[in-house]
């Protein structure tokens, strides 16, 4: 059969698709639902393996819905980036569901976490892998609907005050992706991005690309946490589950930074300079403020949220000074925070357990009782203030080089200072809750979550401490990805050329044979 | 509801309403239709029939819980993309099949089984929020 390949960029969504139908299907049997979710995911890990062995060897696939070839059908397609932020992605949710196992009761369970959080997964590898700009809105719109539902179970007050607002602003920023997609379709008649790449690039001089560039810049900023649209982020992120928060800080701000790599990269890759302009002053004040607002936080969980928003600013340093060495650190960065981000909303869930609440000044001397926990939200908080060796320093390093070589000071002296912001924060936070000694009477409750807890926490503090060690893979793999997206054309090829086979009826006319 | 009227019509108009729906159903292959509305109209049966008779009658005249409807309805439409795997095709791609012995019939496709896999999802959504409704008041 020629086209397994096809099948390879198709089974990462379809595999959760399936899991999530099972499981809703067996909706009153909770035990069976966690089975299905722990197989999926793992599934959805290894043919995003498969697909990213495939793609490394092979360069960039792609095939196309119900045969129906790009651009008029809807094409999906894997360079290195998607698929390895696919692998990366699920590998971090197996991990995120197994703590998910041990940190959510059968209530929950019961309220369908399990197949949300397969709708999310299914969403998630969607945006990474399609290679149309309408269907990316849809997989925005499936991460959406899932994250709506996970973030409210529970149902304390709380919480639904942190939803409506992650609600609303999500919604206006999905309204204005439709209406910046419907204005760059009505200027080429074309939603693939393959065609668009051509398309926009040969339109006449006095066409508002700008505009619609700029337009795209706001949708997406806001989905990625991009000051001044990142406020969202931190009124919502530490009400849900720690589970469900960990999912969240890892993944969702990540599809909305992966779909601004595309979108920049392959469909205005030479026009709108005034976006990039605005993208260099949106991410160095995003750096700042996210890591300033977590200076003045007092809740940990809330700590964590700012600290992602300021890792947003990062990762859109790099892509907007735009050359090799920058998209490099950002596609490292978007790794590394994919995992540390997780590993530390785990740890806040778990210290919440251990002292009884997520206030910082109301939590002391955790160290003593929650050992491992301690160690292992140290090397997180370390990794994503970037201290060598561990994971956060490498794309740094990286993206200070780039900055250093391109001239862009500014940048460079926000990865700096946010660094050393984050540094401070972390180290402060960890002084405070794990290290000062507790008071007599400190509510200790003394349990961290036991092992499941501990053993996901720990895989992905390991990760992140390996990642640091052994960093020659990782940048092997970014570099590729960033040298895909400064020449794509082997990816609009793979698109343009629709399925590798050409089918022999077609589809929607069957003749009556007789 | 306490109404006579509405009492006697229902056991008919609910069987009828189901019967016409999975007609819409199969008449959307080629004509207006399709799974959604008839699945719309299906759930209709099954709400109308929760207001006249109760939630009890009709969670019992449904037989199984409506997530579970919809939960099948989605992996059967995910089924039907997938068969296309073994005839060597793309996901999704309609499969189809020309029974000789069935001249009347002319084809069967996977393309069928996509739409009712919609139609169970909207009936099972759709009934289950309007049981959910029914329940509240």
């Amino acid at each position: 059969m020629s086209d397994t390949t096809a099948w390879l960029v198709v089974w990462p969504v379809a595999v959760p698709l399936i899991g999530a139908a099972l499981a809703i299907a067996l909706w009153t049997r909770p035990q069976a639902q966690s089975a299905i979710g722990m197989i999926a995911i793992a599934l959805q890990f290894v043919s995003g393996l498969a697909l990213l062995a495939h793609v490394w060897a092979n360069g960039p696939v792609a095939m196309a819905m119900g045969g129906w070839p790009a651009p008029f059908g809807i094409a999906f397609a894997a360079d290195t980036l998607g698929a390895g932020l696919t692998v990366v992605a699920s590998a971090v949710a197996m991990g995120i569901l197994v703590y998910g196992l041990g940190d959510t009761d059968v209530e929950h369970r019961r309220a369908g976490v399990i197949p949300l959080l397969l709708a999310l997964m299914m969403g998630v590898a969607g945006a990474f892998l399609t290679a149309d700009v309408f269907n990316l809105y849809v997989w925005f719109e499936v991460t959406l609907i899932s994250s709506f539902g996970l973030m409210v179970l529970g149902g304390r007050r709380e919480q639904l005050d942190g939803a409506v607002k992650y609600a609303f602003l999500n919604l206006l920023a999905t309204t204005l992706l439709l209406i910046a997609i419907a204005l760059l379709y009505g200027m080429t008649g074309t939603l693939s991005m393959a065609d668009l790449s051509g398309k926009v690039a040969a339109l006449p001089a006095d066409a508002p690309i700008e505009t619609v560039a700029l337009l795209f810049l706001v949708a997406l900023g806001m989905k990625a946490a991009l000051f001044p649209l990142h406020f969202w982020l931190p009124a919502a992120y530490h009400t849900p589950l720690p589970t469900v928060s960990a999912i969240f800080a890892a993944l969702l701000t990540k599809i909305g930074v992966y779909s601004l790599m595309r979108v920049f990269m392959i469909v205005f890759p030479d026009t709108a300079d005034i976006a990039r302009e605005a993208m260099i002053w949106t991410a160095v004040a995003t750096m700042i403020v996210g890591a300033l607002g977590a200076l003045a936080e007092t809740d940990i969980r809330r700590v964590i949220s700012f600290t992602v928003v300021s890792g947003v600013g990062v990762m859109i340093g790099g892509l907007a000074i735009g050359t090799e060495l920058a998209l490099l650190g950002t596609t490292f960065y978007v790794i590394h925070s994919i995992v540390v981000s997780a590993a530390l909303f785990m740890a806040a869930g778990m210290v919440a357990r251990a002292g009884g609440g997520t206030r910082i000044a109301d939590l002391a001397g955790l160290y003593k009782g929650a050992p491992f926990l301690a160690v292992a939200f140290l090397i997180s908080g370390l990794s994503l203030a970037g201290v060598p060796p561990l994971a956060g320093f490498w794309p740094k390093v990286y993206l200070v080089q780039a900055g250093l070589a391109a001239g862009e000071y500014a940048i460079v002296a926000g990865v700096l200072v946010s660094g050393f912001l984050t540094l401070m924060l972390m180290g402060r936070v960890f002084a405070i809750v794990f290290w000062r000694a507790a008071p007599e009477d400190a509510p200790q409750t003394g349990s961290d979550g036991g092992m499941v807890l501990k053993g996901a926490l720990g895989a992905m503090a390991a990760l992140t401490f390996l990642i640091g060690i052994y960093s020659a893979p990782v940048a092997e793999l970014s570099g590729r990805a960033a040298a895909e997206l400064l020449a794509p054309d082997a990816y609009i090829e793979a698109v343009l050329a629709g399925p590798p086979q050409t089918a022999a009826t077609t589809p929607g006319t069957p003749e009556v044979q007789p | 509801m306490n109404s006579l009227i509405l009492r006697t019509a229902t056991p008919l108009l609910s069987g009828l309403m189901l019967l016409f729906s999975i007609y819409v159903l199969l008449r959307g292959h080629n004509e207006p239709g399709g799974g959604f509305i008839g699945g719309l109209i299906g759930a209709s049966a099954f709400a109308i029939y929760a207001i006249a008779e109760g939630l009890a009658a009709a969670r019992r005249a449904i037989v199984v819980p409506p997530i579970t409807i919809a939960g099948t309805g989605l992996l059967l439409a995910a089924l039907s993309g997938v068969a296309s795997i073994l005839f060597g095709d793309a996901f999704l791609t309609g499969q189809w099949w020309f029974p000789s012995f069935a001249p009347d019939m002319k084809y069967a496709s996977t393309v069928v089984l996509f739409d009712v896999g919609v139609y169970l999802v909207v009936v099972g959504a759709i009934a289950g929020i309007a049981f959910a409704l029914e329940e509240r008041e």
